[in-house]
């Protein structure tokens, strides 16, 4: 068939061609909506009747905890400003995690690579000079922080790249390091005596929401909120739409593949590693700059940890950890809001067996759906 | 499709099936009239055989003893620290406590805000103004001390009187007042059983580190014991776990510190200055009941049962009766005033 009688087609057909791209694409988007919410879905079900067979082994009402752990996140303006709160941090450590996942590797290191840009952020409001205007301090903070993260997250990637050395081993083994380093640091030099705390800085601090809203009184979140969001489109940009995020996820899918295409992999996995390590960085200005406004030792502890689960749960897809990571903090605050009637443990159980169950139901619904369709 | 509608159906109704199975309403919201008290501990700080698991001893001694409701909460991170106490606050306790030095800022800040809420923190650091003068706490805020030189005062005397040796050690943990306090007393103690006898003091470091670090702290006492020592007591964590294993591979003693640590190595403790938490924690809720609750600080010593030493089943083949009874006249003595105990070296 020639071009010219293939358009003749078209022309004679026209309604009918695009008729059926429109179902297809229909069906198609339907499908990608199932597969997207139905796992999660499942798995929340399935976390919540866990649930409340923890709840009822404390001998506790699962209604009544359940409502008093709504009412204390999303039932609330103060208790929503602490699940912001929350959220602002994991999204840093959950895109930190994605991109290394995007990219093939397993970056464990999040925790370190977030205390060194608390440290960071800390360090430059300390050095400049008490009443620098906000729109030179904010920024120089931010740059500290995203500077000193993604020095962290360099050197397993450049280790990796150049030694083989495996990025899930020093990655690990660097957070001890950089977490010592950071104790020292705060203990010999900077510490305010009797406290595990700097001296607050002097200029960069953030708003915090409460200033917009007075709603949000004493609670914890801040302006940064706002840059970490901005960061989570900047990454959805950078991995799907330029060269450099092609080459990333081709290097994680399939480096031999990347390789042959003329792709540096080696470079690949160090610009992975170091983006990872500068977003997970971001994440200490919420502490330092937006909350407390002084560097202290293990003020996220955990976060770094979570952001791995904020990833897989996300599906290292930017949007997927904004809403992971808005989940996984509506637990942590959730947590803290029942903590009187149900021991810390059993909400650190729970989300056990969240992650478990988000891992679990990816694979298992799809299964169930394409048997479906295969029936069909 | 269907399957997976069913597993979802059947998820949804054993959740009802569960909700249904206890209805009971629970509230964490203070009962009028009762006695209700609200407890924060520090991140991890649960589990930790000594400040913290004190505190929760305390709370379950009011619970018995005053019949108060205690709500207990374990932050999980920094800033849940702050958000604990704020719940607390908010649920109107009539106690909002904070177990540790590092709720000082918080509590001070929540204190201002809520100042009709009694507020207390344990071990409260008082911070100093430029010129140096402490900046007193506020009106609604207990501020907690320990004077943990009296109690080590006693157990450097008992170590004296026991030591059969003219060379008593300490190791402290890291190297700043609050712990010069303990050598202080412990000094003290030593020389006023045994005027010719030395000390040798040696601290594990200048950084937090230095109360978690055994290893650093098995080196110095098995220097110590090697040069003389036959006792040794350490103020330093869980540095102090390495002190316990040196003197077992001696065979001397050592003396536990916070919490009763005769388990760490049986028969080579000689007995352990401990803390008082849960009677702090145990007055502060009295207090609360019977309108004698005030702010300022407090400072807790051998009369208010703040500090002590162990005396049980566990060392009394260590100590000889007439020792026990010389140390309990001490113990009279400084609660009497007669006996000054100083806390700085």
């Amino acid at each position: 068939m020639s071009d010219l009688d293939a358009t003749a087609m078209r022309e004679e057909n026209p309604s009918t061609v695009s008729e059926t791209m429109v179902i297809v694409r229909s069906r198609d988007v339907r499908n990608r909506v199932i597969e997207a919410v139905l796992p999660p879905l499942v798995a929340l079900l399935v976390s919540i009747v866990v649930g409340d067979l923890l709840i009822l082994a404390v001998g506790q009402s699962p209604g009544a905890v359940y409502r008093l752990m709504l009412e204390g996140t999303w039932g609330n303006a103060y208790g929503f400003g602490q699940v912001l709160y929350k959220t602002t941090t994991l999204i840093c450590t959950g895109l930190a995690v994605s991109v290394g996942l995007r990219a093939g590797l397993f970056n464990i290191g999040a925790e370190g690579q977030l205390a060194a840009g608390g440290m960071a952020a800390a360090l430059v409001g300390l050095a400049l000079p008490v009443g620098t205007t906000a729109v030179i301090a904010v920024p120089l903070g931010v740059l500290g922080a995203l500077a000193a993260g993604g020095a962290v997250g360099f050197v397993p990637g450049a280790l990796r790249a150049n030694w083989g050395a495996h990025e899930v081993i020093t990655t690990i083994m660097l957070n001890f390091i950089v977490l010592a380093f950071l104790s020292w640091l705060v203990s010999a030099h900077l510490r305010v005596p009797e406290t595990l705390h700097t001296p607050p800085i002097h200029a960069g601090a953030l708003p915090r929401l409460s200033v917009l809203w007075n709603g949000f009184h004493g609670s914890a979140a801040n302006g940064s909120i706002l840059i970490e969001l901005c960061a989570a489109l900047i990454l959805g940009w950078y991995l799907f739409r330029t060269r450099g995020g092609f080459e990333l996820r081709a290097v994680g899918l399939q480096p031999d593949a990347a390789e042959n295409a003329g792709i540096n992999v080696g470079r690949t996995w160090i610009r992975a590693l170091t983006l990872s390590g500068a977003l997970a960085g971001l994440g200490g200005i919420n502490f330092v700059l937006g909350y407390e406004r002084y560097y202290e030792e293990g003020f996220a502890t955990g976060a770094g940890f979570l952001g791995i689960a904020v990833a897989l749960v996300g599906r290292s897809n930017p949007l997927g950890v904004v809403l992971a990571a808005l989940f996984f903090a509506t637990l942590s605050q959730g947590g803290l809001a029942i903590n009187a009637l149900v021991p810390k443990q059993m909400v650190d159980a729970l989300q056990g067996v969240v992650i478990l169950a988000m891992a679990a139901s990816v694979p298992e619904v799809r299964r169930l759906l394409a048997q479906a369709r295969g029936k069909r | 499709m269907r399957s997976l509608l069913l597993v979802i159906g059947a998820l949804l109704l054993a959740h009802i099936a569960l909700l249904l199975a206890h209805p009971a309403p629970a509230a964490i919201a203070a009962t009028t009239g009762g006695l209700d008290v609200g407890i924060v501990f520090d991140v991890g700080g649960r589990g930790d055989k000594s400040f913290n698991d004190g505190a929760y001893r305390g709370g379950e001694r009011a619970e018995q003893a005053l019949g108060a409701r205690v709500h207990f909460i374990e932050p999980g991170e920094g800033s849940d620290r702050e958000a604990g106490l704020r719940l607390l606050a908010a649920e109107h306790m009539q106690l909002v406590m904070g177990v540790g030095f590092i709720f000082t800022d918080d509590l001070t800040a929540l204190a201002k805000e809520y100042p009709d809420t009694r507020f207390a923190g344990v071990d409260y650091a008082l911070a100093l103004d430029s010129a140096g003068k402490v900046i007193p706490p506020p009106p609604n805020l207990a501020a907690l001390k320990f004077r943990e030189e009296q109690g080590s005062f006693l157990v450097g005397a008992l170590a004296a009187l026991v030591g059969k040796s003219k060379k008593l050690g300490f190791v402290g943990g890291m190297d700043i007042p609050l712990i010069h306090k303990f050598e202080a007393g412990y000094r003290a103690g030593v020389m006023y059983v045994c005027p010719d006898c030395t000390v040798i003091a040696q601290y594990a470091g200048v950084t937090p580190e230095a109360f978690r670090n055994p290893g650093r702290g098995k080196e110095l006492a098995l220097s110590q014991y090697q040069s003389g020592v036959n006792v040794i007591f350490h103020a330093s964590g869980s540095t102090g776990l390495g002190v316990f294993e040196a003197a077992r591979q001696m065979d001397r003693l050592a003396i536990g510190v916070d919490a009763d640590q005769y388990a760490e190595a049986p028969g080579h403790v000689l007995t352990s200055m401990v803390k008082g938490v849960d009677a702090v924690v145990l007055d502060q809720i009295r207090r609360a009941r019977d309108g004698s609750f005030h702010g300022g600080v407090q400072e807790y010593g051998l009369a208010e049962h703040g500090v002590g030493y162990i005396y049980d089943e566990h060392n009394r083949a260590l100590i000889p009766d007439s020792v026990h009874a010389r140390v309990e006249e001490i113990r009279a003595g400084i609660i009497a005033g007669r006996i000054v105990v100083p806390a700085v070296r």
